[in-house]
């Protein structure tokens, strides 16, 4: 399987991020990450690492389960339930500078789920938009605000963001025949 | 690679948390038959339903567009605006017909109330109804999913696994706990659904009453039988008292209400002989002074109101999971 970024590129383009944040927000006072569950908490809790040892300021980090809010939820015939895993914001969202946190960027769905849980729980000020990876084929009108790797891929092969804290390593893998 | 909604590719990559199960069922008519691992999925998803429950906007988008009617054939408080409740806070459109003044009133079957019904095709069936196995039969014959909310003595399953997840949210675990149950066990279609619930789980079941409130076949459940509370109680990590059911009571079992309550009923002396972290339980609604002590009811140990908020999570976590597999008619018969 072709090997889009090891370990190393990865922790590059994390570090890079990280220095747009600050950048792009002039400090990180109301900012707050919330990452996408499964891999983008990982991806959060390393960002709010690196901004910490940039910076040195603590930036609150929560987890967004988006299952309840798929819009493909009720439209399969017959199969079972995504499993429902816990969100967890343990801080108020209302007014911060809110950056969503996720491993792939694709068709825009996860997001898109992700932006109406997350105003459920209060009414940021900016909501940003970081993910490891873009791989096109948006089917609604969502972009990136924070781009680890653009990676050009066809509808037939899939993106794998791997990462120590699940996986057991940090890579990036694309699978199936362009 | 996590989970990417619509996604054009088949997802080859194991994901870690991949459930190992699903629910085998489209109906949830009872806790027999239900695998441990069924029964750890409902209350994982229980956990995630309850955080729902915490936020500013207690609503999530799941089941909107479904319809689910509450037919309750009982008269019921709890379990009612829990399902009504949870069912909102889904967003799936809801409606409950209370008996008294249905058609059934005016001698219509129950089949026949459900077959208009379900003409109106809900997706969803949350029935409650005084004889034993009413859902099983409507199951048989309907296309909606049907959730029993208690039938008769029989079952009523999503107050078990309200319960469960109550015990293993102060114990984490139900395997090895001492579960002493204690009170009318005759007409319990609680007990029957928890004995259920817990030998599956591997709890070590005591269940105490009077005699008369023996129910035959008891044995079956593997459970420690006593008449003496002071025997079941001790060194128990979970106290559960059931109601006298004085509307089943069609014959004389208890002598009277201040002997029973002499004998069974919980004071803070008798649930000394528990564990000091022991959590007392009642599904209720409570009989003060017949089954258990105001002074234990209001207690430190009483779980007695988490259990109600919990209940709401627990049946959130039920219609979720069973709104995954619906319409496939070649299902029923």
């Amino acid at each position: 399987m072709p090997q889009v970024m090891d370990a190393d590129r990865m922790s590059r383009a994390l570090t890079r991020i990280a220095h747009e944040i600050l950048e792009r927000n002039r400090g990180l006072d109301e900012v707050a990450l919330v990452g996408v569950r499964t891999r983008g908490v990982p991806i959060a809790r390393r960002l709010a690492k690196l901004l910490r040892e940039i910076n040195g300021d603590h930036v609150p980090t929560g987890s967004l389960d988006i299952t309840l809010y798929r819009d493909d939820l009720m439209r399969n015939a017959v199969g079972p339930q995504p499993v429902v895993r816990k969100t967890e914001i343990p801080f108020s969202i209302d007014g911060r500078r809110i950056l969503l946190v996720d491993d792939v960027l694709y068709t825009g769905r996860t997001t898109r789920a992700a932006l109406d849980a997350l105003i459920d729980f209060g009414r940021p000020q900016v909501i940003q938009l970081v993910v490891m990876v873009d791989r096109g084929h948006r089917e609604l009108p969502i972009k990136a605000d924070y781009v680890g790797k653009n990676v050009p891929t066809s509808a037939r092969q899939s993106v794998q963001v791997r990462l120590q804290e699940i996986d057991g390593a940090d890579e990036i893998l694309i699978e199936g025949e362009a | 690679m996590s989970t990417h909604i619509a996604d054009r590719t088949p997802d080859t990559a194991p994901v870690v948390e991949s459930p190992a199960v699903r629910l085998r069922s489209r109906h949830l008519l009872g806790i027999e038959g239900l695998s441990p691992e069924e029964i750890t999925l409902i209350l994982d998803t229980s956990e995630a339903m309850k955080e729902v429950g915490n936020r500013p906007i207690k609503k999530v988008p799941a089941l909107r567009g479904r319809t689910v009617v509450n037919l309750f054939f009982e008269p019921s408080t709890r379990t009612r605006t829990s399902f009504e409740i949870a069912e909102k806070r889904l967003s799936a459109d809801t409606l409950s017909i209370a008996t008294a003044t249905s058609s059934v009133t005016k001698g219509e079957s129950l089949l026949d109330t459900v077959r208009n019904l379900e003409a109106m095709s809900p997706d969803m069936i949350v029935m409650r109804h005084a004889s034993s196995g009413a859902p099983h039969l409507l199951a048989r014959t309907c296309h909606s999913a049907i959730i029993n909310a208690g039938d008769g003595m029989h079952e009523h399953p999503t107050q078990a696994l309200l319960d469960a997840f109550t015990i293993r949210e102060h114990k984490g675990r139900l395997a090895g706990l001492k579960v002493a149950i204690i009170g009318d066990l005759l007409h319990s279609r609680v007990l029957r659904s928890n004995l259920t619930l817990l030998k599956t789980m591997g709890a070590e079941l005591w269940v105490c009453g009077p005699a008369t409130l023996f129910p035959p076949g008891i044995e079956q459940f593997e459970v420690h039988a006593t008449t003496s509370v002071d025997e079941a109680v001790e060194g128990a990590d979970v106290v559960m008292m059931l109601r006298i059911q004085n509307e089943r009571m069609h014959g004389h079992f208890i002598p009277s209400v201040r002997e029973y309550f002499a004998l069974f009923g919980m004071t803070p002396a008798r649930l000394r002989r528990a564990r000091t972290d022991v959590i007392l339980m009642h599904p209720g609604p409570m009989n003060r002074g017949v089954e258990i002590d105001s002074e234990v009811a209001d207690g430190a140990s009483s779980v007695i109101l988490e259990q109600v908020s919990n209940g709401v999570a627990v049946r959130m976590a039920v219609l979720y999971l069973l709104a995954g597999r619906d319409t496939d008619l070649s299902e029923v018969s």
